[in-house]
């Protein structure tokens, strides 16, 4: 913040050497160590997964148009939700903002010239590809029909399908995740800029030090269950077999033990970008900011104390099923501050409406009802009749889709100018996000009420009388599909066509700021030196910001 | 003769960049690059915690659960191999910490032959471990199709079946997590093994000394943390049924 | 002589202390378990087995020396394994009696 900003203006940034323009040809790509690069090269392949996992997404929809199963077979349908879950949460919804963003973001937030370990952030983007390619394969050999869940026996013994490639897959990704989340931590404690104390970080910081603790403590944990899943397999290495005496719930343990910590690695980046965004779109700074810097923190240690509430009806002990279901009403709280707080920011700021905004708020209102409905769940008499119906997919849709993907699109846009140094189609992008908006909310709602009315998830048919609901759900989808498509084809055009941004176009206040559009290699010119908060926003900010509106959107 | 420094030595302030050595790119200090190493390595044991912690966590469960099976179960396995494995790794901890103090002091010489020793206990180890496996496979306790307990001493059995009748089938269980846990502490064996050799051709090209050690260090917190993981493999897995006998 | 290092460095007699407590503690663990304690048997077990874990973390993997930082980091990782254990325990343990069927009767 004290370095003075380098003006230039948008053509001559281009011009100057950056980290786009230092070296050309695949090879100066591939074997990057700079991460922002290896930024992009992660933008690519988990947009590549994400289309994948969509398409599977559309296939079931399809499918549930009609009360019959007529588009496809029941094993057929099984193994479309599950390489649909599985590559959507482990190809996508976990890696996503840390790898992408957070990649990108971290070190400048900081202010240092990279992550601590370059290449292990490259190994880190190659081993994700390998664990991809695993999965890859058996999807193309005929996928895996076990559910994303892989509960056992039926994954150990009865499965048919390719569950060991596909467990092997998901094994060495998460290795992918242990090396980023490493190299955040490390690259938090020990390489920010001079002043720059803890509670002058950013909360995007704060959120993904959060995020990368739940990964290293968490991860290991699934790592050992789907190998355990593929010794038996292979080997009969029998620790879940019933026929031997094994418990089937050890698996789900287990397996819950990672997976719902996993859904505060998906959760917190997103809020964390979604602090950034509004704080920027209301030219304020967060309110409560130690307050939403703690409640990142009690996110992830609370996470790891109600996987519990996955198991309610599989046959864990009623008492600690009690003592989940009240931890996992607890595990809300620092949420819904955050979300108060987020309000609280909006109260009395000065707001525009910008594509990244209109996302960040879209996050808000929806990652609320996902965490609403999370505790209505967290109830252990609800829960006994809403588990395993539509119920619980609109409810982990809404955080995961209304939660996870808004809050990246709008990351996205929101920094699109700081990686390419472009700015992206204002009209077309707010279309897009408005179909997203609608879309989702077509598509989702609809699920609580199928699910209420007891219809089971997983099944390929369904009783007529739920028919209607299930049409609004597939026509949100479509609308969805479309929201989506549309970034990836007016991202594509602003890389050549897109008007330039220049530096700041947002009129932002952060460190990633303080340097030209798209950065220079070594980030910083100087090492800059911190000497206050941040958010600092001024009333010249709100006035420069003003004048530069009109043509952002 | 006194042993001539490798490398210059000369005085210098904590912290200033100094020397022939200079930290990576993305650092501005070597010590800055030390600590991060150091960090970094602890929280990639922290996943091994976790790793091995789940399988730690299985067993406790299914012992809990079936505690006359896991007992017979442990009582086959030879606790006196088990016994000399565990001493052998003690041994190998102790000459890798040697080794590594050699280069904390300059004793370059003496750092390959440290290692060396630390790689022999560490194949004196996979070799009882290898002796142990192929007991197990000719007496059949192996999970999966051939596995069949029998129990040398009949009043024993007759014991357990009265105490668990399905007691051959959970000691089934007990003998996968057995050559589950023993097998993956034994890849990491392995694993480590392959990390030290490449460490002695470093060290033969002079890399190591006093002022920059880190890999050496880094392999000796995992090398160690192996260790820790066979001191409770150990007593769990082959001491439950030694008062038996 | 170095003055590089960060910490003063282990004379080789506190290593081979530790080496020699640890192969005590082997011994000791096998012939503990040699004799019938009852229920002590495992508590007496997981005592020498901690206790030998904490000389190797704390002298050979030079926790002594370290940052607080690092110590916090190994601190954190034994107490979310012990977490794991705990919160297993909190439903096996409080599971009511299963009986199981005897094949044939």
């Amino acid at each position: 913040m004290d370095t003075a900003p380098v003006t230039t203006t948008a053509e001559t940034a281009f011009e100057r050497p950056n980290y786009l323009n230092a070296d050309y040809g695949w090879k100066s790509w591939l074997f990057t160590l700079d991460h922002k690069r290896i930024a992009i090269l992660y933008l690519i392949s988990v947009t590549i997964f994400f289309a994948i996992g969509g398409t599977f997404a559309g296939l079931i929809r399809l499918e549930l148009l009609t009360p019959e199963g007529d588009l496809m077979g029941p094993d057929t349908y099984n193994r479309m939700f599950t390489m649909h879950g599985i590559i959507m949460v482990f190809f996508f919804l976990i890696p996503a903002i840390p790898a992408v963003l957070g990649n990108f973001l971290i070190p400048l937030m900081v202010g240092a010239k990279d992550l601590a370990m370059p290449r292990l952030n490259l190994a880190s983007w190659y081993v994700y590809n390998l664990g991809g390619l695993f999965t890859l394969w058996a999807i193309v050999h005929g996928g895996v029909d076990t559910g994303w869940t892989f509960y056992t026996p039926f994954s150990t013994t009865y499965s048919n399908t390719y569950v060991v490639p596909t467990a092997l897959g998901i094994f060495i990704t998460g290795f992918s995740t242990i090396f980023t989340a490493l190299n955040f931590i490390v690259t938090i404690h020990r390489m920010r800029a001079p002043g720059l104390s803890w509670f002058r970080l950013p909360l995007f910081i704060w959120s993904m030090y959060a995020t990368s603790l739940i990964i290293m403590l968490g991860t290991p944990v699934i790592a050992i269950t789907v190998l355990c899943v593929g010794l038996e397999r292979v080997l009969h290495l029998g620790i879940f077999d019933p026929r031997l005496g094994g418990d089937p719930v050890l698996f789900e343990h287990m397996f819950w033990f990672y997976s719902h910590p996993a859904v505060y690695i998906m959760i917190l980046p997103a809020m964390g970008v979604v602090s950034e965004l509004v704080a920027a779109f209301a030219r304020k700074k967060v309110f409560g900011y130690r307050v939403v810097a703690f409640a990142s923190v009690a996110i992830a240690v609370l996470g790891f104390l109600v996987w519990g509430h996955h198991l309610f009806v599989a046959g864990e002990s009623v008492y600690s099923a009690t003592v989940f279901s009240v931890l996992s009403m607890l595990v809300a709280v620092p949420s819904a501050v955050k979300v108060f707080n987020w309000t609280a920011t909006l109260y009395e700021g000065s707001i525009s409406y910008q594509t990244p905004m209109l996302y960040a708020l879209g996050f808000i209102g929806l990652f609320t009802i996902g965490g609403l409905t999370g505790v209505m769940v967290a109830t252990l008499g609800i829960d006994v009749h809403v588990h395993d119906t539509y119920f619980i997919v609109a409810h982990f849709h809404y955080v995961m889709v209304g939660g996870t993907i808004m809050g990246y699109l709008g990351g996205l846009h929101y920094w699109w100018p700081k990686i390419t140094g472009r700015l992206y189609p204002g009209f077309a992008s707010k279309l897009s996000a408005l179909l997203v908006f609608v879309g989702f909310n077509l598509t989702f709602f609809p699920q609580f009420i199928l699910g209420y009315m007891g219809m089971p998830r997983r099944y390929w048919s369904y009783p007529p009388e739920f028919q209607v609901l299930n049409v609004l759900s597939t026509a949100g989808a479509s609308v969805l599909g479309i929201g989506y498509l549309l970034p990836i084809l007016y991202f594509a055009w602003s890389l050549k066509y897109g008007e330039k941004s220049g530096d700041n176009p947002w009129g932002a206040v952060g460190l990633e700021w303080d340097t030209p559009s798209p950065p220079p290699t070594e980030n910083f010119y100087t090492t800059p030196v911190v000497t206050h908060g941040p958010y600092e926003y001024t009333r010249d900010d709100v006035h420069n910001r003003m004048t530069q509106e009109a043509t952002i959107g | 003769m006194a042993s001539t420094p490798l490398v210059d030595r000369h005085e210098h302030g904590y912290g200033a960049p100094h020397g022939h050595r200079h930290p990576a790119h993305q650092f501005e200090t070597m010590a800055q690059q030390k600590e991060s190493s150091t960090l970094g390595m602890w929280l990639f044991l922290v996943t091994e915690i976790m790793f091995f912690g789940g399988l730690f966590t299985a067993y406790m469960v299914y012992r809990h659960m079936y505690p006359v099976a896991f007992q017979v179960a442990s009582s086959t396995l030879d606790a006196t191999l088990g016994g000399t494995n565990t001493a052998v790794l003690i041994c190998s901890s102790l000459t890798m910490a040697l080794a590594i103090r050699s280069a904390q002091v300059n004793q370059l010489k003496r750092i390959v032959p440290f290692i060396v020793a630390t790689m022999v206990f560490g194949m004196i180890f996979l070799g009882i471990k290898y002796v142990e496996y192929a007991n197990k496979f000719h007496e059949n306790h192996v999970p999966g199709p051939s596995f069949n307990l029998v129990l040398e001493d009949a009043q024993e059995a007759q014991a357990a079946a009265a105490a668990d009748p399905l007691y051959q089938r959970h000691a089934e269980i007990f003998f996968s997590l057995y050559f589950i846990m023993t097998g993956i502490h034994a890849t990491h064996m392995i694993v480590g093994l392959g990390i030290l050799a490449v460490l002695i051709y470093f060290a033969r090209r002079r890399k190591f000394d006093a002022e920059y050690y880190n890999p050496l260090e880094m392999t000796g917190l995992y090398w160690h943390f192996v260790d820790i993981v066979w001191i409770f493999l150990f007593p769990l897995l082959y001491l439950l049924g030694a008062h038996t006998h | 002589m170095a003055e590089h290092h960060q910490h003063p460095i282990t004379p080789v007699r506190t290593y081979v202390f530790v080496w020699l407590a640890l192969l005590v503690g082997t011994v000791l663990t096998y012939v503990f378990a040699r004799s019938d304690f009852g229920w002590a048997n495992t508590p007496i077990a997981l005592v020498i087995a901690v206790t030998k874990a904490l000389l190797v973390l704390y002298f050979f993997m030079e926790l002594r020396h370290s940052t607080r930082m690092t110590v916090l980091t190994a601190v954190a990782g034994f107490f979310w394994l012990i977490l794991m254990l705990s919160t297993f325990m909190m439903d096996y343990g409080t599971r009511m009696a299963v009986v199981l069927p005897v094949p044939g009767k």
